[in-house]
């Protein structure tokens, strides 16, 4: 039994060796929040049911676009526009939903109407495919930098967002029609959407965006890492001009990740948005696109394109919210979760190029010259 | 050049052992070089010369031996070391930046300074004596983007001299010289010998080495396989020394058999490089075609175009008289016309990927369901049956292209067009830095292609192979065609008439 096992885990070194982080972290997590008269597990903070139901809530919402960005990183690309889109996506949602006299004063809000949410579900997955698909197009087929194709979305997307709301607040509150199942969807749990709210039982602690993270994940796995199209992604990330070679539409290839990753950031902008329940387009999403890109590295993936695998993007995903759970149970204050997260990427990226002695050699080279 | 019995011997590398895990890439090995002296170290790939020049230049640390540097023994622990003993390395792949000057080249690292800022004027007068001792007639102050290879090659020369190189290795120096370029180099390093500087000339191409070399020795399994004395010195003798047998030059001159007429027919074709030009030509099924000329002549750049990876400007392609759409290497790869390109590396291989993923590319829709989920077993399948039928030395069909030989590397190329319907191939360099085995391997199969029908387009720089292989010889100058040789009118000397733009009805 464990022989296959122990094959894939030889095969995927990085990936075993991030999921050995993620264990150990969540050990110490565990331990380290142990306090008298707490209902969790083993009476750990980390282990009672709400903080795991929080973070896997968090894990779902920041795992669907960090997959999106970490299968463009594949093609030795990046993707910086992530959270501005989502603060754009998150205000066009909160128009369509909410009557226009309710909304904050602009041109875009005078001119869509008030639609059902189902109808602004699909218009925000449409409008995140499509800017996706400018990226890739603008990318692959006009051969721009994605860095700096991206960089102009960071700085467009959220000026746009903040223009269109007045820079001020938008709220899921505004809306007049019933949210009530978008809400079960978005920010409820499995048992809420099966069942219905109140009961308790496993379903009840099993939020929807991980249901989500879960389907998109394995719907990923498959494309990267069986179907041709993934091969097709590997390939011209690890060498565009060899695949080129081989008849392949290397531009197209290049255009279909982004559009994925356009869709993914829209697919985890709506429950983003129902989960904080409002849009502060200035801080909405910020930093998303840099939290991406430091799960899709942890867990594997290249900057110089052509390695990586999804299950490596989920772990990288966990370890980064376990982290950051870990530092606010704890007590220390929220900024010190990005410090001690640059530290833990830095250590990884390490360890994964020279091995523990590279880690070693650094430490030593340190201590003579001081 | 003095007489050679007062010359003194400026390295003795003696008993060199180097071991690697797993093998054993040199083996006691003895190499001596005299002052002046332009020694061929010969060998298949894998033989063991490049790991003996890296002993030398300070990158590998020999296990066991010792070496003598103009009479005092040596260490040689670094980069540093081999400089400061005056050894010099040409490399295969150029080491220039070619984002600075001829003069920032040559003085990279040493650069003479005052206060802190580079002395401009004392690298241009420093430099310009290299140059003009190699015959190099461009200014210090000359981009070096702005040099042909050959050229920038030169510079790589200086810049050994300026260090007050004693031996200067040269490492395959020719591979990517035009013909002209090559009799340049093989010039300076008859001056270079003159003034005393040795040189270790290796090189595939034994022709040149019969040219330049005083001594050659040969390397086979990481042992001296033997010496030949400047007398000795014929292609035939060093086959034998480096195969370990007598190699017979199998002669390769197609047989009787049935041809495809007009297979291939490439007509008014132009490049973005030579948009002036229009080059029209056909190929029978069969025949192979070899196209010689000059680098730079436009003969890759055509073959693209052809293929269909670089747009054609104007111009058709038709295999068995169906037109291919121009610009889309899936159609002309649908059409049954590949392309082996000439850089292996960048173009020919994902070199991370294994053996199976690399056969499989071009050819994936095929080993997969219909709604595009590849078929592994059916993927690996093909790749093994290309591992054998073309001999790739690999573990497994899962081994990494990136550590194959380059003979091996090109049969991976090969094994994924050959998996698929060939009907034209073309071989870019097709033997380009590959060792004496894996080359007749090659040319028997090109040789078994065409008597299947297939369409051979050989584009070579090698002189004995477009000569040894060829059915029919076009020849190509400045991206224009400027005549064919039949068999009967075969000859190094015709065709570098029409390589230098004469054409072959000049006379009239």
């Amino acid at each position: 039994m464990a022989n296959p096992l122990l094959r894939y885990a030889g095969r995927h070194r990085r990936e075993t060796g991030m999921l050995g982080l993620l264990f150990i972290l969540v050990v110490i997590t565990s331990l380290g929040t142990i306090e008298e008269g707490i209902d969790g597990l083993f009476g750990s903070k980390f282990l009672t049911p709400d903080n795991l139901k929080n973070v896997a809530r968090t894990i779902g919402i920041y795992g669907i676009f960090s997959i999106g960005v970490g299968i463009v990183i594949i093609t030795a690309g990046i993707d910086l526009s992530v959270g501005s889109l989502m603060a754009l996506l998150g205000v066009f949602f909160l128009f369509l939903v909410t009557p226009p006299g309710m909304r904050p004063d602009s041109a875009l809000a005078r001119g869509i109407p008030e639609v059902s949410w189902p109808m602004a579900v699909l218009w925000v997955l449409l409008l995140g495919t499509l800017l996706g698909l400018l990226h890739g197009v603008l990318v692959g087929k006009l051969k721009l930098q994605p860095f700096v194709v991206t960089l102009c979305g960071l700085l467009s997307y959220r000026g746009l967002a903040r223009f269109y709301a007045n820079d001020t607040t938008v709220n899921v509150g505004d809306a007049s029609q019933d949210l009530s199942f978008a809400r079960k969807l978005g920010d409820g749990t499995l048992g809420d959407v099966l069942i219905g709210h109140g009961e308790k039982g496993i379903l009840h602690s099993v939020p929807m965006t991980f249901v989500y993270l879960i389907i998109l994940a394995v719907i990923t796995t498959i494309i990267l890492h069986r179907s041709v199209l993934g091969r097709y992604i590997f390939a011209a990330g690890r060498n565009e001009l060899a695949t080129k070679y081989s008849g392949i539409n290397t531009g197209l290839v290049i255009a279909i990740a982004y559009l994925i990753a356009g869709f993914c950031t829209a697919f985890s902008a709506i429950p983003f948005c129902i989960y904080t329940g409002s849009v502060q387009p200035t801080s909405h999403g910020a930093f998303f696109e840099l939290y991406a890109i430091a799960a899709a590295v942890l867990g594997g993936c290249s900057l110089r394109g052509g390695e990586g695998s999804i299950p490596g993007i989920l772990i990288g995903t966990a370890i980064l919210i376990v982290l950051r759970n870990m530092v606010n149970l704890l007590g220390y204050p929220t900024p010190l979760s990005d410090a001690i997260t640059g530290g833990v990427i830095f250590v990884g990226v390490i360890i994964d190029q020279h091995g523990a002695t590279g880690l070693k050699k650094i430490f030593k080279r340190k201590a003579r010259t001081t | 050049m003095q007489d050679p019995a007062k010359r003194v011997k400026v390295l003795h590398m003696e008993n060199i052992t180097k071991r690697f895990p797993g093998v054993t890439a040199l083996n006691q090995v003895n190499f001596d070089v005299m002052e002046g002296e332009v020694v061929a170290l010969i060998g298949e790939n894998g033989a063991g010369k490049s790991t003996l020049m890296k002993v030398l230049g300070g990158v590998h640390h020999p296990d066991e031996g010792t070496i003598t540097a103009s009479g005092s023994p040596a260490v040689i622990r670094s980069v540093a070391d081999a400089d400061s003993l005056g050894v010099g390395f040409v490399h295969q792949e150029l080491n220039v930046l070619d984002n600075l000057d001829v003069g920032a080249n040559v003085f990279l690292g040493r650069e003479p300074h005052r206060f802190g800022l580079i002395n401009r004027r004392k690298i241009k007068a420093d430099t310009q004596p290299f140059l003009d001792t190699l015959g190099l007639d461009v200014s210090p102050d000359t981009p070096l983007s702005k040099l042909s290879i050959g050229q920038q090659q030169m510079v790589e020369i200086a810049k050994a001299l300026s260090k007050e190189a004693k031996i200067i290795i040269m490492d395959e120096p020719t591979s990517s010289l035009t013909l002209s370029e090559t009799e340049r180099l093989l010039k300076v390093i008859g001056d270079l010998s003159e003034q005393g500087i040795a040189v270790i000339y290796i090189s595939h191409r034994l022709g040149e080495v019969t040219q330049c070399a005083h001594r050659v020795v040969a390397l086979r399994d990481g042992k001296n396989a033997g010496e030949l004395k400047s007398g000795e010195i014929n292609h035939d003798a060093m086959v034998s020394l480096m195969v370990g047998r007598d190699l017979k030059r199998t002669p390769l001159t197609s047989s009787d058999h049935e041809t495809v007429p007009r297979r291939l027919v490439v007509s008014n074709l132009r490049t973005a490089l030579y948009p002036e030009c229009q080059s029209s030509f056909e190929i029978s099924g069969g025949e192979i075609l070899g196209m010689a000329g000059l680098v730079g002549a436009g003969r890759s750049e055509l073959a693209q175009a052809t293929f269909g990876v670089d747009p054609a400007l104007s111009g058709s392609v038709s295999v068995d008289g169906i037109t291919i759409k121009r610009g889309a290497a899936r159609q002309s790869i649908k059409a049954g016309i590949y392309l082996a390109p000439e850089d292996r590396k960048l173009t020919g291989l994902v070199l991370e990927f294994d053996i199976t993923q690399n056969v499989s590319l071009a050819d994936l829709w095929n080993h997969s369901s219909r709604i595009g989920l590849i078929d592994r077993y059916a993927e690996r399948k093909v790749a093994e049956q290309q591992i054998e039928r073309l001999k790739i030395k690999t573990p497994s069909a899962s081994t990494a292209a990136i550590t194959l030989s380059g003979g091996n590397q090109q049969k991976v190329v090969l094994g994924k067009w050959l998996s698929m319907k060939p009907k034209v191939i073309i071989f870019d360099e097709p033997t380009r830095g590959i060792d004496v085995g894996a080359k007749a391997e090659i040319y028997k199969l090109m040789r078994e292609l065409a008597r299947n029908g297939v369409a051979i387009w050989m584009i070579s720089s090698d002189m004995e192979e477009v000569l040894g292989i060829s059915d029919r010889i076009v020849v190509m100058h400045e991206g224009q065609i400027t005549g064919e040789l039949q068999r009967d009118e075969f000859g190094e000397e015709p065709i570098m008439h029409l390589a230098v733009g004469n054409s072959k009805t000049e006379a009239n």
